[in-house]
């Protein structure tokens, strides 16, 4: 090995604390980048293989009913490849041993064998016998939460008749990766189930002899989908079609491409914000590491070294420290993202998810880090390489001090010695000042980035459960029901309020762009689940006129006032020009709403209500539970509490765990940036401290001149952090938004409170080290040595 | 010693100045000099007189302002960066007041510092030898005496075979006793290499063992002697 090697190695060796704190900085951003593409990767992958191998459908189309033998016209639609009918149907069970109201959703297979499209992957037992009624296969997730197996039974309510369903196997199907309940955001294995039931028992149940409510198909390549679509609905409007859809409005998969855009915007951001930090940090430290070296350089120099030669070394030096980091990260973001895959897979159900990070993202990794330090040192390196070696070898001019504004105002006298020193100092150098402010407001910022995350997440949360789903219970009907019903409701139970609602699918209209989603019918003051304003008090619905979420209408291109078209896909299928009243914030999911009355009147009905919403007393609950088992009407039971719980809980462990991640990483960021400025300062003023020390000053003294440098960088750091920090809010939150939700640009104090604690408690912790230095300085042996 | 012919370093009209803070610094005012194959010269200046300026020029560490720099049939004056760098990669050996070492490297890394960059050098543990430093191999700067680390400076120095051995206070910051010990290996390497040696010191007694006395003040060459007698190193005393 070559001696400048070796000088390398050694280097490193003591530069060790700087350089690791600079390695943590890196191994941030290759974490973050390494975590977010591991997890895109193994969910897109995973995604494909699962959707190939069990021919998840490209098309689906629901029906009132129709007759199978339609199924062989469609067939021959120009550019369909193969279709499948099937019945789906609610059903109500009973899980022994569980109270809670289970729903589910029933789907029909071809009697004793596999579907052609959307086949099942069973992970125990086997599918139900050919003839056999009574036998279902039940998704995995549903058995594993209530510990059943083959052979165990369930008690079931299809179409109002009770049933024993006999457990054939358990299985994963593509069409169901995301399993949550027609309302719900987030799965509840315990309480929503997916059964298949052989096509002949089920619709034998369902009076479906002969018919089909459900297609799915494939295309052929090449095939126009808007055609098709087109096609279908034609055909099926008679049939009570609703509107064929693709895979986009399919809420498994669409849930899943919502959690890879999500991925996708911390793969892009998160990383990015980690690398330009960390590629600033090594500007400031690295320059002022080879400053602390001019002189060697100059030595080097004279004994021939070309600048080439020694712009290498210090670049390798650099590179040293951020492969180091690089290695870290890559570390640190397998094992996140393994722990990651654990959590995931409780969400989303695959067969099999592998999670090995990918060869080009170690590369991609590797060079972005690589460029980061390149860009953050060469302009140091090649500065203090290309000046000419006597000028560093002569005695550094005098330093230019002057009085700052400071002590020429009516704060002099509070200033003392030490104050002037430490003004002067940092007054001497407002460039390398203003670095190290910056870096720390960088820091500041990103610490309050990680805090925003989960306090407007929570935020969001309290809008959405607190403001809006005020109701207990959501209780949906099987078909639209005469109002009366009211009066039955009323009187279970432990039912304090109730109210109604009717919800209808249609497609909004406005140009080019089209939306499905479903028109809600509330009541004209609706209480429990209330259309709120900013402050959060409940308004009325608008007599006439549409109201929606403030995210669907700027997609859609409306504001207030505005006409838009809606196609309404039940009933007289009428296709109707609405004016829209009003767009309002709502955090969670995107909705059309208007009374339901006039809903009614749309569809030509008479006052027919679709479900309805319960408020409760807590104690009488397990009764009304029961009651309203037994009331035939009811398709389903949503239990809100729950529904929260399993929100708060799928982002405590999702996103959250990002969010803590995130803060401990922008924790030791600010910890490098501070102590490496420190550590340099010291450095440089430690013949400059000696001296005071013998001249008899006290350690106290001296150590305030240090401390007091620390602390004015914080302070001065605080404001740029906070704006940083807001700024890179506004980046994420953007970067966020969706149609299931959108968090909340908010800033509360303690946010801003959060980003200072942070500075303080790194500062403190910097200032401790420093002082342990302090305490060891060797006053006689740092004066004897030369500079 | 009558080697007038054999000229291997000739300056003339060299000037120099440079800023420092606020202040212009004139540190040579016009330097007419002549170096000889194999000769060991003092050049003798209060400090301030120039006589560091003039060293780094010579050794191609820094540029005349004006005035001419001859080494053999190459001129310094208008060399390139590039060609400054290879002058003093295999011609030029530095040793500085204070050894000027690589703390974290041993006796024997620093001098391979730059035997690794040298065509023909001598190997570490030879340059060390040269210098009575075979036993302290593998110590590092810490680890030996003022007077080992400049004899370690002067192996660094001389592992090249330079032509041009020029020292910048070598004693300056050690001890008499120690002093004349570095002394003491200058002028052996001296006698027994063809290498033209220039120590610039403020101390007058080290012009007793030089083949040449350069006296400088005021960035001029005030006047040149040739000592009656060349002391030997171990009979000087300060």
């Amino acid at each position: 090995m070559k001696a400048l090697h070796r000088k390398l190695l050694r280097d490193l060796g003591r530069l060790k604390g700087q350089a690791l704190a600079i390695a943590v900085v890196v191994a941030g951003g290759v974490m973050t980048l390494i975590l977010a593409v591991t997890m895109l990767d193994a969910l897109t992958r995973a995604q494909e293989r699962f959707y190939a191998s069990h021919h998840f459908a490209e098309v689906f189309a629901d029906v009132t009913r129709a007759p199978l033998g339609l199924v062989e016209r469609l067939q021959r639609v120009p550019g369909v490849n193969l279709i499948e009918a099937r019945v789906t149907a609610p059903v109500r069970l009973r899980v022994p041993d569980f109270e809670d109201p289970v729903r589910g959703q029933l789907v029909s297979i071809p009697d004793g064998r596999q579907p052609t499209l959307n086949r099942l992957h069973l992970v125990a037992g086997q599918l139900p016998t050919a003839g056999r009624e009574g036998q279902v296969v039940v998704s995995d997730a549903f058995a594993e939460a209530h510990g059943l197996t083959p052979g165990d039974s369930l008690e079931a309510i299809i179409n109002g008749r009770r049933t024993l369903l006999d457990l054939s196997g358990i299985a994963l199907s593509p069409e169901f990766l995301y399993q949550a309940g027609p309302t719900d955001l987030v799965p509840d294995y315990r309480r929503y189930a997916i059964l298949w039931m052989n096509q002949e028992a089920l619709a034998d149940a369902y009076g479906m002899e002969g018919a089909f409510n459900q297609l799915s198909l494939t295309l052929q390549s090449g095939a126009d989908r808007e055609t098709i679509i087109d096609a279908l609905d034609l055909a099926l409007a008679r049939y009570g079609g609703t509107g064929a859809r693709t895979r986009h409005d399919q809420p498994s998969h669409r849930f899943l491409e919502e959690e890879l855009d999500q991925q996708r915007a911390q793969a892009r951001i998160l990383p990015t914000i980690f690398l330009l930090v960390s590629a600033f940090l090594l500007n400031v430290v690295m320059t002022r590491i080879i400053q602390t070296q001019r002189e060697q350089i100059a030595i080097l120099k004279a004994f021939g070294y070309r600048d080439a030669e020694l712009a290498r070394h210090y670049a390798g030096l650099a590179l040293l420290i951020v492969l180091l980091g690089w290695a870290l990260g890559v570390g640190l973001g397998a094992w996140t993202a393994r722990w990651m895959a654990g959590l995931y897979a409780d969400y989303f159900r695959f067969p099999e998810m592998r999670f090995p990070v990918p060869p080009w993202a170690l590369a991609l990794s590797l060079l972005l880090a690589g460029l980061s330090a390149l860009a953050g040192t060469w302009r140091a390196v090649w500065q203090s390489v290309s000046a000419p070696p006597a000028e560093a070898m002569r005695p550094p001019a005098p330093q230019r001090f002057r009085r700052s504004w400071l002590e020429r105002s009516a704060l002099r006298h509070a200033l003392g010695g030490e104050g002037r020193i430490i003004l002067r100092q940092l007054a001497r150098q407002p460039a390398k000042m203003a670095l190290s402010v910056i870096g720390i407001a960088l820091s500041a910022g990103l610490l309050m980035m990680g805090a925003w995350q989960i306090a407007a997440l929570d935020q969001m949360l309290d809008r959405q459960y607190r403001d809006i789903l005020r109701m207990d219970i959501e209780l949906t009907f099987n078909d639209p029901t005469p109002v009366r019903a009211l009066g039955e409701l009323r009187h279970l139970p432990g039912v304090l309020a109730v109210e109604t609602w009717r919800r209808v699918p249609a497609t909004l209209i406005h140009g080019h762009r089209r939306y499905r989603t479903s028109l809600t019918g509330l009541e004209a003051t609706p209480r429990l689940r209330p259309i709120v304003d900013a402050a959060g008090n409940a308004q009325p619905l608008p007599p006439e006129g549409l109201v929606l979420t403030r995210y669907l209408g700027e997609w859609l291109g409306v504001a207030a006032g505005d006409r838009l078209e809606v196609a309404i896909m039940e009933g007289h299928r009428r296709r109707l020009s609405l004016p829209v009243a009003t767009l309002v914030d709502e955090p969670v999911g995107v909705g059309a709403y208007l009374r339901r009355e006039r809903l009614n009147r749309l569809m030509r009905e008479g006052p027919a209500i679709g479900g309805a919403w319960l408020l409760v007393d807590d104690n009488r609950r397990d009764a009304l539970i029961d009651a309203l088992h037994d009331l035939p009407v009811v398709a389903g039971i949503g239990l809100m509490d729950e529904a929260e719980r399993d929100v708060r809980r799928y982002l405590d462990e999702t996103l959250q765990v990002f969010a803590i991640v995130f803060v401990v990483l922008a924790g030791s960021i600010g910890f490098g940036v501070i102590y490496n400025n420190a550590r340099i300062s010291f450095a440089e003023r430690s013949r400059e401290l000696a001296t005071l020390l013998v001249l008899g000053y006290t350690r106290a003294e001296v150590s305030r001149i240090l401390l007091g440098e620390i602390a004015l960088l914080g302070v001065l750091a605080i404001l740029p952090g906070w704006a940083v920090g807001a700024g890179f809010c506004a980046l994420l939150s953007e970067a966020f938004s969706s149609e299931l939700f959108r968090i909340p640009l908010i800033f509360t104090p303690r946010l801003f409170g959060l980003s200072v604690a942070g500075v303080v408690a790194a500062s403190a912790l910097v200032g401790l080290l420093m002082l342990r230095r302090l305490w060891h300085l060797d006053k006689v042996a740092v004066l004897k040595a030369p500079e | 010693m009558d080697n007038d012919r054999d000229v291997v370093l000739t300056t003339r009209g060299l000037t120099r100045h440079y800023h420092m803070g606020e202040v212009t610094i004139q540190a040579l005012r016009g330097v007419d000099l002549d170096l000889h194959r194999g000769e060991l010269i003092v050049m003798l200046g209060a400090s301030g007189s120039g006589k560091s300026t003039l060293l780094n020029i010579l050794g191609g560490l820094d540029r005349a302002s004006s005035g001419t720099v001859h080494v053999g049939a190459d001129d310094l004056t208008h060399a390139s960066q590039r060609q400054l760098t290879a002058y003093r990669r295999h011609h030029v050996g530095f040793v500085f007041q204070f050894y000027n070492l690589i703390a974290s490297l041993t006796a024997r890394e620093n001098v391979a510092m730059v035997t690794d960059i040298s065509r023909d050098p001598l190997t570490p543990e030879a340059a060390l030898y040269r210098v009575g430093l075979e036993d302290r191999l593998d110590h590092f700067p810490s680890q030996l005496s003022g007077g080992e680390q400049q004899r370690v400076a002067i192996a660094r120095a001389i592992a090249k075979r330079p032509s041009l051995l020029l020292c910048d206070e070598p004693t300056g910051a050690l001890d008499s006793h120690t002093g004349i010990r570095v002394l003491e290996v200058i002028e052996t390497l001296n006698r027994e290499s063809e290498t033209t040696m220039a120590i610039i010191t403020h101390n007058a007694v080290i012009g007793d063992m030089a083949d040449r006395v350069v006296h400088l003040r005021d960035g001029r060459v005030e006047g040149i002697t040739v000592p009656t007698r060349r002391r030997r190193a171990k009979e000087l005393r300060w």
